[in-house]
């Protein structure tokens, strides 16, 4: 198939349509606001409703109400909106229901500003909400990649009645890439039976819900989730490692970053030094093991976690490496990029050249 | 007998709704017993005088309350 | 022969209410389920359940059913109504829940017109929580959060819904009724089933709020709730319809 040029926020959309989302309810936030305004103009055209809803809240529960009716949803935003957005995402989760939520990242905290960010990576991570509860987080780094991915977190979201967040940033966003529309591999899907579609007279009512007011209940689905968050860790991990087979130095980085820490790993080459990327495509569940075995190659002198944060991802390689190489790491936050030479600085520095 | 009403006793919650709403005030409460809920339930004193008007039944909150009514 | 004249509707399951005695929140549920049954909607429509005293309503009406967050109500049933427009759907929500954290919710959903139902149930308390203050307290009325009664100067006046989404162009039916006696149950089943039938017909947003009573935080016997709701929320809360702008209106 002949390749297109397509904004990254625009692909993902058309990607979702492809994957047979005809509902999207959202608000506007800069920067992916061409999500939603494709959206309007694309939706009406394969039959289905786009809503610009009055506040992210209200989008977030629209979408767990066409999701609890058993339609395939998606909603975007960006940072601060998705703060707004999490009190529906753990009802979501909580009454497993199968959504896709993107998030453009930008800086924060607070208000901070429009420019690429990685700073949602906790919240991402980590469930965002109250409750113990997980998303399955997907994060492409390139549009092609967003396009891929956004196509499957449908089949995801679908196979485990998950919400399933694709987190990327301002730049994946907003820059066009060359892109070919590819499917992804077919997934026998459950039905879903489960789905408050109307009786019709045949069958007890279903019921949509996420309060389990006996506390026991309540344990018993917080170890169902449990159960069912080791089997998207043991199903669904995803990652590349990319650059030399015997490096000095791993960079663990995703998204945009790991594009920046590519030409770092390029820049060193040059200079004698050899580096790998290890660039996780789940966040979670988190390629803790890949990362560890990489990590532990007897070359391996130190890893370097590269985010646009102030160190959040930093957090999860510590956890992977249990103490076993030295992790550093190069950031920034607030909005600005990391350049290729602040990080080849730093392999250098400690590697004591 | 044109009509009668028939409780579900251990359903009621003894509010008085119904003892209230009857024309004919021949809804009471029972206060010789309790129920499975711990309420003194209500109960009809002269099911004769019943005209099958369903307003009790109508007005009760927990629908404990069938009507029936004589048809030729 | 003796016929059942009256019965326990088939809208509602067999669960039993877990409402305190004589608050007539089940009596609303009841006439919610009459209608559902009387139009042949139970197997085609979906509910969607507050939070609040109403929480459990999705064990109790027999239709698929969704409990959403506080206040959310209304845009959980947009996003039920846009994906399956030919489900018949309705919130319902007490006044903590529609008229305080959800009030961005409810006008949106009556701005859009969107062709869902709400059943509105005002008590003028927060009734599960224990009798803490709802934006519809009466000005003098007590309550956990207001010891001393609402003061007008430190809270305001209490909001009327139905006057205020009555204003928009995308409610097609508002009406204000009660359920303290058997006429005016008889009148607040017809309001909500006019409005089940405006939705089936295409009708924009069709809202119907129910004063009703909270005898455990009033403090007062169902009996004496039922006169205090009579002499006190009725003056302040008048009954009747607010909006009407079907066709047969006009």
């Amino acid at each position: 198939m002949a390749k297109e040029l397509w904004k990254g926020n625009e692909a993902i959309a058309e990607a979702a349509v492809k994957a047979g989302c005809k509902f999207f309810f959202g608000y506007p936030i800069t920067p992916q606001n061409e999500i939603p305004e494709y959206f309007s103009k694309r939706l009406p055209e394969v039959g289905g409703c786009f809503i610009q809803a009055e506040s992210e809240i209200a989008a977030i529960n629209m979408v767990y109400g066409a999701a609890g009716a058993g339609s395939r949803v998606m909603t975007s935003s960006s940072s601060p909106g998705i703060s707004l957005k999490q009190e529906g995402i753990t009802y979501i989760a909580c009454a497993e229901l199968p959504a896709v939520i993107v998030n453009m990242m930008r800086g924060g905290p607070g208000l901070g500003n429009i420019a690429p960010s990685q700073a949602d990576y906790y919240q991402a991570t980590r469930g965002g909400g109250n409750g113990d509860y997980r998303t399955v987080v997907l994060a492409p780094a390139t549009i092609q990649e967003a396009t891929d991915l956004v196509q499957e977190a449908f089949d995801i979201a679908d196979m485990y009645r998950i919400p399933v967040v694709v987190l990327a940033d301002g730049m994946i966003g907003q820059m066009m890439e060359a892109i070919e529309w590819r499917t992804p591999k077919k997934r026998e899907l459950p039905k879903k039976s489960w789905a408050t579609d109307g009786t019709n007279g045949v069958r007890p009512h279903n019921i949509i819900n996420s309060l389990f007011i006996d506390a026991g209940d309540c344990t018993v689905q917080n170890r169902k989730l449990a159960k069912k968050y080791q089997l998207i860790e043991q199903n669904e991990l995803r990652y590349e490692i990319t650059g030399e087979a015997e490096p000095e130095i791993v960079f663990a980085a995703y998204g945009t970053t790991s594009r920046i820490a590519r030409a770092a790993c390029m820049r060193l080459k040059e200079r004698g030094i050899k580096a790998s990327l290890f660039r996780p495509i789940t966040l979670w569940p988190y390629p803790s093991e890949a990362l560890k075995a990489e990590a532990m190659k007897p070359s391996v002198k130190a890893v370097i976690t590269v985010e646009m944060s102030m160190g959040q991802m930093v957090d999860d390689v510590r956890i992977a490496l249990q103490g076993a190489k030295p992790v550093f790491f190069v950031g920034t936050g607030g909005g600005t990029i990391p350049v290729p030479q602040e990080i080849e600085e730093e392999a250098m520095r400690i590697l004591g050249r | 007998m044109a009509a009668k009403v028939t409780f579900d006793r251990d359903r009621c919650k003894g509010c008085e709704l119904c003892v209230s709403a009857c024309p004919r005030h021949i809804v009471a409460i029972d206060e010789s017993g309790t129920n499975r809920k711990g309420y003194h339930p209500a109960t009809v004193t002269n099911m004769e005088l019943c005209t099958g008007c369903a307003s009790c039944a109508r007005i009760c909150p927990d629908s404990i309350i069938t009507v029936y009514r004589e048809v030729n | 022969m003796m016929k059942t004249v009256y019965q326990k509707s088939k809208g509602l399951t067999d669960a039993e209410l877990h409402y305190c005695p004589g608050c007539t929140h089940g009596i609303i549920h009841k006439l919610v389920a009459e209608s559902l049954e009387e139009l042949g909607l139970i197997g085609t429509s979906v509910g969607i359940a507050p939070v609040g005293c109403s929480v459990f309503a999705y064990n109790y009406f027999a239709c698929d059913m969704q409990e959403a967050a506080h206040g959310r109500a209304p845009a959980v049933a947009t996003g039920i109504k846009r994906t399956h427009p030919e489900l018949t759907v309705f919130t319902y929500q007490g006044d903590g829940d529609l008229a305080a954290i959800g009030t961005a919710e409810i006008v949106h959903a009556a701005m859009r017109g969107e062709k869902i139902t709400t059943v509105f149930v005002n008590n003028a308390i927060y009734g599960m929580t224990g009798g803490q203050m709802a934006p519809t307290t009466l000005v003098g009325q007590r309550a956990t959060t207001a010891p001393f009664g609402r003061q007008k100067e430190h809270y305001g006046s209490p909001i009327r819904m139905c006057e205020l989404l009555s204003t928009i162009d995308g409610t097609a039916y508002a009406e204000r009724v009660t359920v303290t006696d058997v006429p005016n149950i008889v009148k607040a089943k017809k309001a909500i089933k006019k409005a089940f039938t405006l939705q089936q017909q295409g009708a924009g947003f069709t809202f119907v709020e129910v004063l009703s009573t909270c005898p455990t935080n009033w403090g007062l016997s169902p009996l004496k709730a039922i006169d205090w709701l009579k002499a006190n929320m009725i003056p302040y809360f008048p009954l009747g319809v607010y909006a009407d702008r079907t066709e047969e209106a006009r």
